[in-house]
């Protein structure tokens, strides 16, 4: 039953001494992402709308709210490339100036639902017991109330601003991110890393962040960009019904909204900003979609 | 003798399982010497791995400790708080675990994962981390350790990842390490270069090692002390050679008798254990090893036995002890190793008040 004799370790391994490239989970994923041309599409145009928001924020052809610059509901024309609306404003200026508010808007709600979502989740997910009782409970609450009822109360009582439209898209869409996290939590919490880590002695906050959250982390970039789309059609929806961000600045929504009551006279007002949107939102699930097959391959239908 | 570094007295761990109170750990007393080499063996189930998690307070809901003593360089684990405990964790006591791979956190970087044990404790001074994380991956024979270093778990193969956990092991210079299963997931040869590597380890840095496993070879090649858990309980310790030389616990005899030895007769029977280890919500009264006992009294179906000195330095928890079965039982020479068969006691039978040695005379041989 003894031991027999093993040759020393140093000859173990000589042949995978060479060092190799290294196929690290980032690198594998972004050649994955690369390959697959709808979610590579997507992202160019995506790309290419955040230089236009951001060129902007510095010049548009017309000033965005100057009245009068072509003649009201003018079409497409040479000096008017998408036309005016009913104030003889200029389309492609205050499209461009649009752009800006959607991405804004979609980048800071998929922010904060990121904030939110993450450190609810992780929390939920590794204390258990009570702390996550009292967590899914309001998440289910959350669920059970209509979205756009809570947008609505929201703005009607915080007041019509950038900020407050931020605020209330992030309410109504924090659920999925934070029940996400909390399932990855549950999960991982259980794998043997995460014991060998409590007992090497490391805190609990060293463990959730150091060991469980970068585990996670491809499943929460895939869900934090749908969370993206979802909060920019909000917002449109918001100010196409008049209660999101005020005039006069220019929205997407608002823009349509406009373009709506002109629809016989000139249908360039509502198609113009709809297909803006309608290409945004997308390049944005394509984009998540393939984000979801490079990062997240279990998921895979 | 010196002051022993581990000491646990009575160390009660139960379950609170919506079945019932799992009692995983029961009464289980031992001590480790600086230095020392122990081995805790026993089969799936047995409470070998719930009794190391105690150790470390490392048991989850719905488990508990709720009795007995852990002292630990004079201080009792038990009574210390959260804060104190994770000191200890990973800096005075470190533990590797029975899979180097799911051991390993998958995105991290080995290098990182040895270096963080280090920065949690501040035992070793951090501008000298990185250099000894490079140091312990040679220690443990990692080859090319200044590149290997810089790799994820999965560019290592099964060996080298338990190396690496074990150069994370050691890298507090812990005085205790507690292997839990080191070498269930790994192949043979590389089984016995780990073995090695412990043992080396071992003289080299005067940490004592707790070696938990079901393989009593590998007790053998590592461990001069061994204890044999049945059922959540200590059946029997002492010296490895002694054990296994005279093994005075019908349980430890018939681990021994199980195992394949290269040297035995091919036409031997290998002599397997009859039954399943007990319920452990619902423990069989008296002696736990009753029903599956081939040299039970009927004592042993009232009377829970109380570990005793069988023989110099080793102890065993049995009211017939081998050495009653070998002059008594013909033990010796045995075939059917069914419960019951060698005393001829039956639970069908039984007599409490009746004399134990009555059903001996009565026993067909």
């Amino acid at each position: 039953m003894a031991v027999v004799a093993a040759p020393r370790a140093d000859q173990e391994f000589i042949s995978s001494t060479v060092v190799r490239e290294q196929a690290s989970l980032w690198r594998d994923g972004l050649r994955r992402l690369r390959r697959n041309r709808l979610a590579l599409v997507s992202a160019v145009y995506l790309i290419l709308l955040a230089i236009v928001a951001l060129v902007a924020l510095v010049w548009t052809p017309y000033p965005t709210s100057a009245i009068g610059v072509a003649p009201i509901y003018s079409g497409p024309s040479g000096s008017h490339l998408l036309g005016a609306d009913e104030l003889g404003r200029d389309l492609l200026s205050r499209l461009m100036a649009g752009a800006q508010i959607s991405l804004a808007v979609g980048l800071l709600s998929a922010a904060i639902v990121l904030g939110i979502g993450v450190v609810v989740g992780l929390t939920a997910g590794y204390f258990r017991g009570w702390v996550d009782g009292v967590i899914s409970t309001v998440i289910n609450i959350f669920y059970g109330i209509p979205a756009l009822l809570v947008a609505l109360l929201m703005v009607t009582v915080l007041g019509r601003s950038f900020t407050n439209v931020v605020i209330a898209i992030s309410a109504t869409v924090w659920m999925d991110v934070a029940r996400l996290v909390r399932g990855q939590t549950l999960s991982l919490r259980e794998r043997e890393y995460v014991e060998a880590a409590r007992a090497s002695g490391a805190r609990n906050l060293k463990i959730l962040f150091g060991h469980i959250l970068p585990n996670a982390l491809g499943p929460i970039i895939v869900a934090v960009t749908f969370v993206i789309p979802s909060a920019i059609l909000f917002e449109a929806f918001l100010s196409y019904l008049g209660v999101g961000i005020p005039p006069p600045t220019p929205t997407w929504g608002a823009i349509a909204s406009e373009g709506v009551q002109a629809l016989r006279l000139s249908p360039h007002i509502l198609l113009f900003p709809s297909l803006a949107l309608s290409l945004t939102l997308l390049a944005f699930n394509f984009l998540g979609d393939g984000l979801r097959d490079a990062f997240d391959p279990r998921q895979k239908r | 003798m010196t002051r022993p570094l581990l000491e646990v007295r009575d160390l009660n761990t139960h379950f609170f399982t919506d079945d019932g109170e799992v009692k995983a750990v029961r009464g289980v007393s031992f001590n480790v010497q600086p230095g020392e080499t122990v081995g805790i063996v026993g089969e799936s189930g047995c409470g070998k791995s719930v009794t190391a998690m105690s150790l470390l307070g490392l048991v989850q809901r719905p488990g508990r400790v709720v009795h007995g003593e852990i002292i630990f360089k004079g201080q009792d684990l038990l009574k210390l708080n959260k804060k104190e405990l994770r000191n200890i964790r990973g800096r005075d006591i470190a533990m590797i675990f029975q899979d180097p791979l799911s051991s390993l956190n998958p995105v991290l970087r080995i290098g990182f994962q040895i270096n963080e044990a280090m920065r949690a404790h501040n035992k070793i001074p951090r501008r000298d981390i990185s250099r000894r994380g490079i140091d312990l991956l040679k220690q443990v024979r990692v080859p090319d350790a200044e590149h290997r270093i810089k790799d994820f778990p999965h560019q290592f193969s099964g060996g080298m990842r338990q190396r690496a956990m074990i150069a994370m092991g050691l890298s507090n210079k812990p005085d205790l390490l507690i292997a839990d299963e080191p070498t269930t997931a790994l192949d043979v040869t590389v089984q016995a270069q780990i073995l090695e590597l412990l043992r080396d380890l071992n003289e080299q840095t005067g940490a004592a090692i707790i070696l938990i496993t079901h393989n009593l070879g590998i007790v053998a090649g590592l461990c001069r002390r061994v204890l044999v858990m049945y059922a959540g309980e200590i059946v029997e310790q002492g010296p490895v050679e002694q054990i296994f030389d005279s093994p005075q616990h019908p349980y430890t005899w018939s681990l021994l008798r199980s195992v394949p030895r290269i040297d035995s007769d091919r036409q031997e029977r290998l002599l397997s254990i009859e039954g399943l280890p007990p319920d452990l919500i619902d423990l069989p009264v008296g002696c736990k090893f009753n029903p599956r006992c081939p040299f039970r009294v009927e004592r042993c179906f009232t009377e829970p036995p109380v570990i005793e000195e069988v023989a110099a330095d080793q102890q065993a928890a049995c009211w017939v002890t081998m050495k009653r079965a070998y002059e008594d039982m013909n033990a010796a020479t045995i075939e059917d190793t069914s419960p019951g068969a060698a005393s001829g006691v039956h639970p069908r039978g039984l007599r409490p008040e009746a004399d134990p040695t009555a059903a001996l005379a009565e026993s067909p041989q």
